[in-house]
């Protein structure tokens, strides 16, 4: 059996590893490496991690030294084996790749072991060129099997790529029709998270500029990280129902001046919908509750989020035990809760133990929305906006104030049904108000 | 469920802790131990881990000196945080096979422990995308860096080092005004006292911290009373 050069690649240690650096180096060039012996140690984020070898043999040489950043399925190190020692190294190569015309078949081979085979067994082997070579060939559209390698073992090494490119530009047509395969097999690595190319003119200094740059708050970043988080991690489902509020307009059309003479504050639609959303929570407390992956977390308490626009935020201060608390406590609780946010005054506590949200879209005069869910909460309500539409009733049509509102849940928690018979409890009592209804 | 075996060894110094962790990191790969969580706290020092930004240090030698506080050059990933009293340091010393292995998973998961932990308390916490850590707001509650070690009688890695979760009030001032806190200068630190407005012991947030970490893991915790288990 012949001597085989091996490569050590730089592996795909966790899913979301676009690089990692070299802290040091645990074994130098003539030392002989045992199969999954360390030989050096990397450094990501918060990481230390040793690195094992993935053949056994004398290492030869070192490609990135200590301090180094290296990309992942780039080469590291190159390790002589003994025939048989490795075996990746007996895998076949993939069939698609083409063979280089000119390689002479009993030549000892450039074989790579991808170490991502030490951590996923079902990883495909890559074949004989490495994937820094593939991605440089891939990119400036080379094709590898019309190069001549000038490394190790008539190994291609980048400088003979870059080499071949310079080539090309020099007027050499074989670039522009290289075959797809080296694309291919690149297309089999994990995509690192890309941030999109925006270009951007800075500031003034391009007169006549058609965009311009705004500076993201630490409010926005947070909406914006609860929002990502919240998609990310909630399989969110979504339901809507109609409800008649004819006798609730009718009712707070009778009550409004009175109240607003006696309390000092707007009687609102949002008190009597946050009653509603109590009174259901309480025949259906798996709305009020949390994912916590091996079991369901029902809250006690019922402390209602409220979704409060600003100019340029949205905020969901907290009213705490609302099922504690009378339309008339409600609206007052609404009231505060609104100035505040809008005079910039909440505390944290005021924003802190939410768990149920309620969002009064119709503000904007919304008919429909898809709200996403307030995390780690189960659910979000949206109240729409009041609309006097054409309705069937019996079998005749009315002209009846109708709101829509719209669920959207955690579906690893909820289901349809439970959801539907929320929804409709929620329809239940809020068109159950009426004449009778008491504020206080 | 693989049993854990949790010890609180309350108030060590740096390098026996050290120590011990390599020796119990040994023990774990030859599977002569369980998978281990030591629960403790150390007298005032700062470690500096292998990002190594000595100008994150900000005090000097005879400052270091006057306030009693040791400095260590680790093997864990990360830049140089705080250790002291009234924080509770955990160093999870965990087989982890190769197979399905992800480093920043382990991560994550630990910062899932503290998140849980947390909301026992109320507190929403959170995660900052560059920022390996547990954040609540703006500040950070528990600063974390880990090594993993390459078993020498199995394919897969023990881990070492770990997290450290600042408990008592003044944490957050003592030690951390001495440093650039992992690097990180545009962002504070705080703990847990400082949050609720209540009084709490290291070991009592310690036993709290097995079960979410047990969850979260995946362990059946077995706790172990010993005056001084690593003798």
């Amino acid at each position: 059996m012949p001597k085989q050069i091996v490569e050590i690649i730089m592996p795909q240690l966790a899913e979301s590893l676009v690089n990692a650096t070299i802290d040091r180096w645990l074994k130098q060039p003539g030392d002989m490496v045992d199969m999954y012996e360390p030989i050096c140690e990397l450094i990501t984020d918060k990481v230390n991690a040793e690195l094992p070898s993935t053949a056994r043999g004398k290492l030869v040489k070192i490609l990135a030294g200590a301090g180094e950043l290296v990309d992942v399925g780039t080469p590291i190190a190159l390790v002589e084996t003994e025939g048989a020692a490795s075996p990746a190294a007996e895998m076949p190569t993939a069939p698609a790749e083409p063979m280089p015309a000119s390689e002479p078949v009993n030549r000892p081979a450039a074989v790579q072991a991808s170490p991502a085979a030490a951590f996923d067994p079902d990883a495909p082997m890559r074949a004989r060129y490495s994937p820094a070579v593939q991605k440089l060939a891939a990119d400036n559209g080379v094709d590898l099997s019309r190069i001549a390698g000038s490394g190790m073992g008539g190994r291609i090494t980048r400088k003979d790529v870059l080499d071949a490119v310079t080539a090309g530009n020099r007027g050499n047509a074989f670039s522009a029709a290289a075959p797809a395969a080296p694309v291919e097999a690149m297309a089999r690595m994990p995509e690192p998270p890309r941030i999109p190319i925006v270009e951007v003119d800075e500031g003034q200094a391009a007169p006549g500029s058609r965009e311009y740059a705004i500076d993201v708050t630490p409010i926005r970043n947070t909406i914006a990280k609860n929002m990502r988080q919240s998609v990310n991690e909630i399989p969110h489902a979504w339901t809507m129902v109609e409800v008649d509020l004819t006798n609730l307009v009718e009712l707070r059309n009778r009550l409004k001046d009175g109240f607003k003479k006696q309390e000092g504050i707007n009687l609102t639609f949002m008190p009597f919908l946050l009653k509603a959303v109590v009174g259901a929570i309480k025949e259906y407390p798996l709305m009020n509750s949390v994912w916590a992956v091996d079991k369901i977390i029902v809250k006690r308490d019922i402390n209602l989020s409220l979704a409060v626009g600003t100019e340029d935020s949205v905020l969901t201060p907290v009213i705490r035990n609302a099922d504690q608390k009378t339309i008339t406590g409600l609206a007052h609780e609404i009231h505060e809760l609104a100035r505040k946010t809008r005079e910039g005054k909440l505390k944290l506590s005021d924003m802190q133990g939410g768990t149920f949200t309620v969002n009064n879209t119709g503000t904007f005069g919304s008919v429909l929305s898809y709200p996403i869910i307030n995390y780690p909460q189960a659910a979000i309500l949206t109240f729409e906006a009041i609309v006097k539409r054409p309705v069937v009733i019996g079998d005749m049509l009315g002209i009846r104030s109708m709101v829509n509102l719209c669920l959207s849940f955690d579906h690893r928690i909820l289901d349809g049904i439970i959801c539907g018979r929320f929804h409709q409890k929620v329809k239940e009592i809020l068109e159950g108000f009426g004449p009778d209804t008491k504020l206080y | 469920m693989k049993p854990l075996h949790t010890e609180w060894l309350s108030r060590i110094g740096y390098q026996e802790a050290w120590d011990l962790q390599k020796r119990l990191v040994g023990e774990i790969d030859r599977e002569e131990r369980e998978d281990t969580l030591l629960l403790l706290e150390h007298p005032p020092t700062y470690t500096i881990g292998s990002d190594r930004h000595p100008e994150h240090l900000l005090f000097g030698t005879d400052e270091l000196k006057r306030r009693g506080i040791e400095v260590f050059e680790i093997d864990r990933g990360g830049d140089i945080t705080y250790h002291g009293p009234g924080q509770l340091v955990g160093y999870p010393l965990l087989y982890l096979d190769a197979v399905g292995l992800d480093l920043h998973r382990y991560l994550r998961d630990l910062e899932e422990s503290i998140i849980g932990l947390l909301a026992d308390f109320g507190l929403q916490a959170g995660r900052k995308p560059q920022y390996t850590g547990v954040w609540v707001g703006d500040e950070k509650i528990a600063a974390i860096g880990v090594k993993f070690n390459k078993a020498r009688t199995r394919r897969g890695f023990v881990t070492s080092h770990g997290f450290a979760f600042n408990v008592k009030r003044g944490v957050e001032r003592e030690g951390f005004q001495g440093i650039v806190p992992c690097g990180i200068s545009e962002y504070g630190v705080t703990s847990l006292e400082a949050l609720t407005g209540q009084s709490y012991g290291t070991e009592e947030i310690g036993r709290l911290i097995v079960s979410h970490f047990s969850r979260v893991f995946g362990y059946e915790p077995v706790v172990t009373e010993t005056a001084s288990p690593h003798s």
